[in-house]
């Protein structure tokens, strides 16, 4: 169905085996191609996916014994590189696949960004997969590589990957070794690392980075053993379940705080979270802080940790409280940025932490030498969009010093007096403009003060020292105004942005209760994607295994491969596209519509990258609401799709029921009257041959009526009904139907009554001859044979009616709404019982020509049909 | 006169056993096929008098086996049809067919329509005068009385009434009658066709929700009952 893979139900996922190594040159490759060789003797059918021999000798011998697939050639900026060619490993599918550089990172064009994850894709075909990577490469020993060696490893490896392959098996050579091979050539230095090899390749920083593979083989190997003895319910001494908090920020020493609860957490074998606490000051951070905030927060999700935002007034107690009611026993938290003064007034965090922590342990990281960040909470990186806000200030202070005036001159006020009016402006600013603009208030205020109403006026000179007091005093509560204002602005921005988001999948949610239909409900989700994201969105359902776009909003603008990035994420349950680590260069994000159960569709959105944490969040939130709702809605279509194959069956062996009975008794007295003329050996008269005869004529012509009703009954109900309208003269329907049933009309009479103006009526006439043949059938079979049928017809604006009535023995009224539905047989049958067909294939036919049927008691006894047809 | 012969053509075998007995028994030559190769080939070699095809064969379809056989002889084809088959026997009777018979039939109808067919096949120097009921047709004067007095009709009524006189038993199709009344090209204007019949029936009719003289059959065309077989006339239902 699609080139990624061949199936929407993968087998079971093939096997990792990881050859890590310290350094480059350690044997990592050439050990990878041993043991393959292994297997290959052991008849398993390998493939080289991708391996650089780097035209080693040695390791090309050993490479030469293997089936190599062809590279894929990627062009980026007139740079050609050569990768692996995922698809063609999939299409092949061998057992085991061998990938060198698990940590390569792909050009922009591949599927994926990243290497691991072409192999992730590998295993999840059921490939097995053999690869190689260095140390420094794993996540979590990313910033210790780099304190040891000084060098930034960018292209790092989830740790997630090396614990979950099946088999680390460590390569090892003795530091001295390896520099000797290095002297002697036996190493490939690529081109560009030629300065990055020469600063790892120090006696020092082998060493190092030995130990730390080593050390990392052991702790699997530790790892390994205690899952052993827990599945063996062997009780070790192994720790009470700890549980970690990481409490990250916008600044860039979050990811080493990452990375350092990261690896306690292993150590410690315990679930652990990353917190970012948002106070009320912290809403205003920058757009770079913001974004690196996200990084962190990615890196975390990365690495295992549960990721939060919590809000607050005050960081230690907000930690402290979700630590409390998440059982965490550890609390991670970074040296405070703030200065010696900063932490006298505002306290600090860790202090108050430590102070409320109780039996939480506190572990404070320091700040080390990284530069610190931008204070996060009065970035001054964008004066253009504030510009405007400290004019509307400027014109704020100008007002209040006119007002000020004026009432100066009037009442002669004391200045002192005057500095209410700019407190309320200080209150007012802080409310409207926020914190800065109403520092700047506060001490503008001082300065006109001064230089307007302080005598002297109009010189900065201040004559009385109680004036400087009265400064102090403004500015002082100014700046604390301001900040307490600001503070309780911003917190309900917070809490209003929040509630807005609650709100909108609240009432997501609640539409999509509202209804079953899942076409509404495809329908309200884009548009309150629309309203809630501002994205042209589309949701993608699979139909007969394939996914199919289902619809989208009339933006959209689907993207060349959608079907395929769809797909894929469909079948991975993962989101692709735009802003995620697959595919990525899309236009659309898709996101996974997952129930507990299983994925079951796609919801794409068209996002400008980078999509905020929290936006990702919200609409994943929106996607499981939209999963929910139409996993409802198609298990409701699937019952009522059961009842009506219940209703089916039960209609189905009605008929079964009905026609038997109904072609069997025709048949018993056709096939008693000839069998009685075949087989008897007395001779029977004249007369009786001639009753047994006429009596086997009319039950044959019963069964012959009966079988056309149910072909009539079928060409209906198939939808296959032509009707060739042609305006027909009443009287000419009345004359072919009336002989048609010109036996059984014999000595009856009927009283036709048809006004000379009646129009031309459009009718298929093979049919409509058939509803009055019906309709005067179920007159006779019901009345007396001395009573008169009555046909007439009148024009009822652009309708004609057309009425047939008999004096018969009427239906009962509690039957009338019944006696159109198929099978349908009155209680009160005469003697006379049909086969329930009759009325409703006058009711199809008549429905056919867009017209109406309906029965009627008629006054002085008897019953009356009312065809309504249109004439134009 | 020598047996009459007819060829029957269907591929029921219950069918074909049923007609032979009817028919040997009212002095029928009888020859049946069951395939439309076969109907073609024995209308050669047999050149039977008369020709009862049934539409649906399962080798060629009875309209192109009513085709071939026209185009080299007159020999009269009575189709045999089913129900849903209205559109094939419109065509099977502009093919060139004579007349239909719906199953399940009589066999007073089939011998009706038989006889029909053959009079048509055979006519000789025909009475000038038609009479069926109260109802008589000079064609040389064209003067039409109905019981006894002379009826006033338009000319098209007029050519109306003596096509059907001249094919009296037979079905006509609309297609038919408008290319006999009009000529060539008119035959699409159905509708006038019915205008002009229903104004004549009232003329001839006593009770035209009940026709004695011109039925309607339903999707096919007219017919313009024939004494000899009005009683024996039966439903198509």
């Amino acid at each position: 169905m699609n080139e990624s893979s061949p199936s929407l139900t993968p087998g079971a996922p093939g096997k990792l085996r990881i050859f890590l190594g310290y350094a480059a040159g350690v044997g990592k490759t050439y050990a990878m191609l041993e043991a393959a060789h292994r297997r290959q003797a052991e008849g398993a059918d390998v493939v080289l996916a991708y391996v650089d021999t780097h035209h080693l000798p040695e390791t090309e011998a050993l490479a030469a014994g293997f089936e190599t697939m062809p590279h894929r050639l990627a062009t980026q900026q007139d740079i050609t590189t050569d990768e692996m060619d995922v698809q063609a490993v999939l299409a092949r599918k061998p057992d085991i696949a061998l990938v060198d550089e698990l940590a390569h990172v792909n050009p922009p064009d591949s599927l994926h960004s990243r290497r691991y994850q072409d192999v992730e894709e590998l295993l999840s075909a059921g490939i097995d997969v053999y690869t190689t990577v260095n140390v420094q490469h794993i996540e979590s020993l990313n910033d210790i590589v780099t304190q040891i060696t000084g060098i930034t490893v960018e292209d790092t490896v989830p740790d997630r990957i090396f614990d979950e392959a099946d088999q680390v098996e460590l390569i090892d050579m003795l530091p001295e070794d390896l520099l000797q091979r290095l002297r002697n050539g036996g190493i490939h230095i690529p081109d560009q690392g030629a300065r990055m090899m020469h600063k790892l390749f120090r006696p020092g920083n082998l060493t190092a980075l030995r130990e730390m593979a080593m050390r990392q083989t052991a702790r699997r190997i530790d790892d390994q053993m205690r899952a052993y003895m827990q599945t063996k319910s062997i009780a070790g001494p192994w720790a009470a379940s700890e549980r970690l908090l990481v409490c990250i920020s916008a600044s860039p020493l979050s990811t080493r705080l990452i990375r350092a609860g990261c690896r306690l957490a292993k150590e410690l074998d315990a679930p652990w979270h990353a917190v970012y606490v948002e106070t009320p000051s912290q809403m205003s951070i920058s757009q770079d802080d913001r974004a690196r905030l996200n990084q962190t927060m990615s890196l975390a999700e990365g690495l295992g940790a549960k990721v939060m935002t919590i809000t607050g007034q005050s960081i230690a107690d907000a930690l402290i409280q979700f630590a409390r009611q998440n059982n965490i026993t550890k609390i991670i938290i970074g040296q405070p940025l703030r200065s010696r003064w900063q932490e006298l007034i505002y306290g600090s965090v860790v202090s108050r932490l430590i102070k409320q922590s109780g039996p939480i342990d506190i572990y404070v990281m320091n700040s080390g030498a990284d530069t610190p960040s931008v204070n996060p909470v009065r970035g001054h990186a964008h004066l253009k969009p504030h510009f405007n806000k400290y004019l509307q200030t400027a014109i704020v202070i100008a007002l209040i010093t006119i007002l000020g005036s004026l009432i100066h001159m009037l009442l002669t006020l004391n200045p002192a007096d005057l500095v209410m009016f700019y407190l309320a402006a200080v209150v007012i600013v802080a409310l409207r403009l926020g914190y800065g603009p109403a520092v700047m208030t506060a001490f503008a205020s001082v300065i006109v003060l001064n230089f307007f109403f302080v005598p002297p006026q109009l010189t900065f000179h201040v004559d009385e020292a109680e004036y400087l007091l009265t400064f102090v005093g403004l500015i002082v509560t100014g700046v604390v105004i301001a900040n307490l204002t600001s503070r309780a602005r911003q917190q309900t921005e917070a809490a209003q942005r929040r509630e807005r988001e609650t709100a909108q999948l609240y009432s997501l949610s609640r539409e999509l209760v509202a209804s079953v239909d899942l076409n509404t409900i495809i329908q309200t989700i884009l548009e309150h994607v629309q309203q809630t994201f501002q994205s042209d969105a589309a949701i993608f359902l699979p139909q007969d295994n394939i996914l199919n776009r289902r619809a989208a909003s009339p933006g959209y603008q689907p993207d060349p491969d959608e079907q395929r990035i769809a797909t894929w994420a469909f079948e991975h349950s993962r989101p692709a596209g735009a802003s995620t680590q697959t595919m990525r260069t899309a236009n659309a994000r898709y996101v996974p519509l997952k129930t507990a159960q299983k994925t079951i569709g796609i919801l794409s959105l068209m996002v400008e990258e980078p999509v905020p944490l929290e936006k990702q969040r919200l609409i994943d939130a929106f996607a499981t609401q939209a999963a929910l709702a139409i996993d409802a809605s198609r298990l409701s279509d699937e019952a009522r799709q059961a009842q009506l194959l219940r209703e089916k069956e039960k209609l189905q062996s009605a008929l079964l029921n009905s026609i038997s009975h109904d072609l069997r008794t025709p048949l018993v007295s056709i096939t008693g009257s000839l069998s009685t003329l075949r087989d008897s050996n007395a001779s029977y008269d004249a007369t009786a041959v001639r009753e047994l005869l006429d009596g086997a004529y009319m039950e044959a012509e019963r069964l012959n009526r009966l079988v056309g009703n149910l072909l009539d009954m079928s060409r209906l109900d198939s939808g296959s009904l032509k009707l060739k309208r042609e305006p027909y003269d009443m009287q000419e329907i009345i004359g072919v139907a009336r002989s048609q049933l010109r036996n059984r009309l014999e000595n009856r009479t009927i009283h036709i009554n048809l006004p000379n103006d009646l129009p031309l009526i459009p009718v298929d006439l093979v049919l409509f001859a058939q509803v009055i043949v019906n309709l005067i059938d179920n007159a006779l079979k019901y009345s007396e044979p001395d009573t008169a049928l009555d046909i007439w017809a009148e024009q009822q604006g652009d309708a004609v009616e057309i009425g047939i009535a008999d004096r018969g023995i009427g239906i009962p009224e509690d039957e009338l709404p019944y006696i159109f539905e198929k099978f349908y047989r009155t209680r009160i049958t005469n003697g006379h019982g049909g086969s329930g067909l009759g009325l409703s294939i006058c009711q199809g036919i008549v429905e056919a020509h867009g017209g109406t049927i309906r029965a009627e008691p008629r006054d002085g006894g008897g019953t009356c049909f009312i065809i309504r047809l249109p004439v134009n | 006169m020598s047996k009459l012969s007819v060829l029957i053509v269907d591929d029921e075998h219950a069918i074909r056993r049923f007609l032979r007995t009817s028919l040997g028994a009212q002095g029928y030559d009888v020859h049946e096929v069951a395939t439309g190769e076969d109907a073609i080939r024995q209308a050669v070699n047999l050149q039977p008098d008369l020709i009862i095809l049934d539409l649906g064969l399962p080798d060629i379809n009875g309209i192109e086996v009513t085709r071939r056989i026209r185009e080299w002889t007159h020999t009269p084809i009575v189709i045999l049809s089913v129900h849903d088959q209205d559109t094939d026997k419109i065509e099977a009777l502009d093919a060139g067919a004579d007349d239909y018979l719906t199953k399940p039939f009589s066999v007073g109808e089939l011998m009706a329509r038989l006889r029909v067919a053959m009079r048509h096949a055979h006519k000789g120097d025909e009475e000038p005068i038609f009479r069926t009921g109260n109802l008589s047709v000079d064609l040389a004067a064209r003067i039409v009385t109905f019981e006894g007095e002379e009826l006033q009709l338009t000319p098209t009524e007029y050519d109306l009434l003596r096509v059907l006189v001249q094919y009296a038993g037979r079905v006509l199709t609309h297609q038919q009658l408008l290319k006999e009344v009009r000529g060539v090209g008119y035959q699409t204007e159905t509708h006038l066709l019915r205008v002009h019949m229903s104004n004549l029936r009232r003329k001839i009719e006593h009770d035209p929700t009940n026709p004695q003289y011109i039925l309607t059959e339903p999707g096919v065309g007219y017919r313009l009952v024939v004494d000899a077989y009005a009683d024996e006339h039966l439903s198509n239902a």
